[in-house]
């Protein structure tokens, strides 16, 4: 009985799932995808890619030839767990920090920097044709999501639609009220919120008094798990099981998957105005690559020639998507028009011409 | 044929759509079992069903998110705000997503949705329910923005809402929901979007309105003829993108115009025709362009709202000053 002798009528609790230490060693006994040394491999390598891609873009960003960029320094395992869980027909809806989990999903790296670099064409890219584009006002994709989980559950398609936004995201309106929504209709949706402990400047505890994100979906009536973000293998499990359940039927889940933002928020950002070095500095010690790496490397699935052959890949890789980037023409201005509608009303055509330089406006 | 109110107008073309299309899902506050607060959806979740006809939390934002995620995925949502002061919440997801995620992705996302208000004041409502914010809307690109002002366009402009393969918001005239009656015929043909419907000709003056001001708009036209003034009226009723040609061919004709609208005056959409006409209208012009429309003033409540709104009076005096320049 609690005060008053009033009889509680509901208790809750919030699991947090982490396999691999920060040394690399196991605390549990792993999931079953996890005998598979390809697979592992491959989470490795897309996590590897990720980092120098952002390195490279970075660099670009600082030359003058990309705009600004987010990178996904420290929390590479969130984009890849999550995205490879994820089937060729589910629904990707990422925030501007995922790209991780659209190169998964098969979208070209020069893709990616044709959007950074300010070109629409990036988002007409070549992952699968359904997925949504980065979203850039944080936390206005998950009623999207909804929606997207809605007509899935309408025409039966076994079909899931995954959401990811940021620990700053979960303040927002727009998050609770398609959670709140997904819950009533037990939509087939992932609401994936990774927690990097920043939302630009503001640190979690100026963000929410709630102990953690995960347990914002239980107002919504529905399953809120926490998982170790710098854990590749526990944000795939938490994945893989919370996407199951959606697929079959039991309703939508939500993963906090906490980790931590090394690098700048944005190559617009400083984060050492408002981040103490130190923090960042004991942070670099639970980082998901060099975790994953140390696991590989004492199950003997991973050598130092592996790495190497990686590093030269990835380098070949980065190297040619950044020259197809600027190799790529730019577009007539009159092009702004070609997408506003399906069809160009009139009332544009003579605006459209200016821009062609055929009129006199 | 039937005689009907322009809501249910509305209700036939819901209908309509729902019948020939699967895709089509109407969603909003209220509109399952209740048939909305007005009735738009009377009847529709009963014959259709509760997941077609879908009661939603009270969540606009949410609704208007749901219509972009249910467009994109190629269903023709129909979302319902209850007034048009709730629909605020949506204008994000309406600017930010579901006006430009064609453009955005360069035609790979399409958002084919509609949204669907009661809009404008003259229904004693109370405080935040007689909202005239289309300017605001028509201002956003990639949207389309409508208004019928009759029970026939109602019908046949929400059916080609529906069928666009953009995003529409379309604009309900509260006051004449019930009051503006006609024959419609439920045949399922839709008017043209983008098109200026030209009511009334007239060679002296052109009298532009949208929505439920036409009915003060065609009272003045009777008054004006009645002292030997042929106005022509015109109802712009798309408003985004709108009808420049026909606006212009009437000036030209006429060489006068009043443009009647009930929402506030500054950077209203009048203000936006005025311009149209100034650049590429004005050696036509015999008098100045003027404005009849409501004050710089929060919308008020029932005491004082017909104070605000043109009246007849005041449109048929600006009408007639501009008649008296020659
Ligand atoms: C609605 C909205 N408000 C403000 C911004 C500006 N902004 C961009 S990112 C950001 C912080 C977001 O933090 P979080 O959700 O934790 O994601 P993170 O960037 O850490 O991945 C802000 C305030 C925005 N993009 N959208």
């Amino acid at each position: 009985m609690a005060d008053g002798g009033l009889p509680v009528i509901a208790r809750f609790e919030v699991r947090h799932r982490n396999y691999l230490a920060p040394d690399g060693s196991i605390n549990r006994p792993l999931p079953a995808f996890a005998s598979d040394a390809s697979l592992l491999a491959s989470l490795y390598r897309a996590m590897v890619l990720l980092r120098n891609f952002d390195r490279k873009a970075v660099a670009l960003q600082r030359t003058g030839r990309l705009g600004t960029y987010a990178v996904s320094l420290g929390q590479e395992a969130v984009s890849v767990g999550i995205a490879s869980a994820m089937r060729e027909e589910d629904v990707l809806l990422p925030s501007y920090r995922d790209n991780g989990a659209l190169i998964w999903r098969g979208v070209k790296l020069e893709e990616i920097l044709l959007f950074w670099g300010g070109d629409e064409r990036g988002n007409h890219f070549s992952g699968p044709v359904q997925d949504f584009p980065f979203c850039v006002p944080v936390g206005s994709q998950a009623p999207h999501a909804a929606g997207v989980a809605y007509a899935f559950k309408l025409r039966k398609e076994p079909r899931v639609a995954v959401c990811m936004y940021g620990d700053g995201a979960t303040s927002k309106g727009d998050v609770y009220e398609a959670m709140n929504f997904a819950g009533v209709h037990k939509l087939p949706v992932v609401f994936v919120a990774t927690n990097n402990q920043w939302a630009i400047s503001v640190p979690l505890r100026l963000q929410t008094a709630s102990e953690t994100l995960a347990q914002k979906s239980i107002a919504a009536g529905f399953i809120g798990e926490q998982v170790d973000g710098s854990d590749v293998v526990a944000v795939r499990a938490a994945a893989e099981d919370a996407i199951a359940a959606a697929r079959d039927g039991q309703g939508p889940r939500f993963i906090e998957a906490v980790t931590y933002r090394l690098g700048d928020h944005t190559t617009s950002d400083d984060a050492s105005r408002y981040r103490p070095e130190e923090e960042v500095q004991a942070r670099w010690k639970e980082e998901p690559i060099a975790r994953l790496r140390a696991f590989l490397a004492g199950q003997k699935m991973w050598s130092k020639a592996d790495e190497e052959q990686l590093a030269a890949e990835c380098h070949e890789r980065v190297e040619a998507a950044v020259e197809r980037y600027l190799a790529t023409e730019p577009r007539g201005g009159e092009t702004m028009f070609d997408y506003l509608y399906a069809d160009l009303p009139e009332a544009y055509v003579a605006q459209r011409r200016q821009l062609a330089g055929e009129g006199d406006g | 044929m039937a005689e009907v109110t322009l809501v249910e107008a509305v209700n036939l073309a819901l209908a309509r759509a729902m019948e020939d299309d699967p895709d089509v899902v109407v969603l909003g506050e209220d509109v399952g079992i209740n048939g909305g607060v007005f009735r738009a959806t009377v009847g529709l979740q009963a014959r259709f069903g509760p997941e077609r006809v879908l009661d939603t939390p009270l969540a606009e934002l949410l609704i208007s998110g749901l219509c972009v995620g249910m467009a994109v995925q190629g269903l023709k949502p129909v979302g319902e705000i209850q007034f048009m002061g709730f629909l605020y919440p949506c204008i994000d997801q309406l600017v930010n997503h579901a006006s430009r995620i064609r453009n955005r992705t360069q035609g790979r996302l399409t958002c084919p949705m509609v949204l669907r208000t009661p809009h404008g004041a003259g229904i004693r409502a109370p405080e935040h329910h007689s909202e005239s914010a289309e300017a605001m809307l028509a201002h956003i690109p990639g949207l389309r923005v409508v208004i019928p002002s009759s029970p026939e366009r109602a019908y046949g402009l929400l059916l080609a809402a529906i069928r666009d393969p953009d995003p529409v918001v379309f604009l309900e005239p509260t006051r004449i929901y019930r009051a503006a009656k006609g024959e419609v015929e439920d045949s399922g043909e839709a008017l043209p979007l983008d098109v200026a419907f030209v009511l009334r000709e007239g060679r002296d003056v052109t009298l532009i309105s949208w929505g439920a001001m036409l009915k003060e708009t065609m009272a003045a036209a009777d008054a004006l003829a009645a002292e030997g003034i042929a106005a022509e009226v015109i109802d712009l009723a798309t408003l985004k993108p709108y009808d420049e040609v026909t606006v212009l061919g009437s000036i030209a004709k006429t060489g006068r115009c009043v443009i009647v609208h009930e929402a506030t005056r500054t950077g209203g959409f009048g203000a936006e025709i005025a311009a149209l006409i100034a650049e590429r209208g004005l050696t036509s012009l015999l008098a100045p362009v003027a404005r009849v429309t409501g004050y710089d003033t929060v919308i008020p409540m029932a005491r004082l709202e017909q104070k605000f709104m043109p009246s007849v009076d005041r449109i048929v005096a600006a009408a007639r000053k501009a008649c008296q320049f020659s």
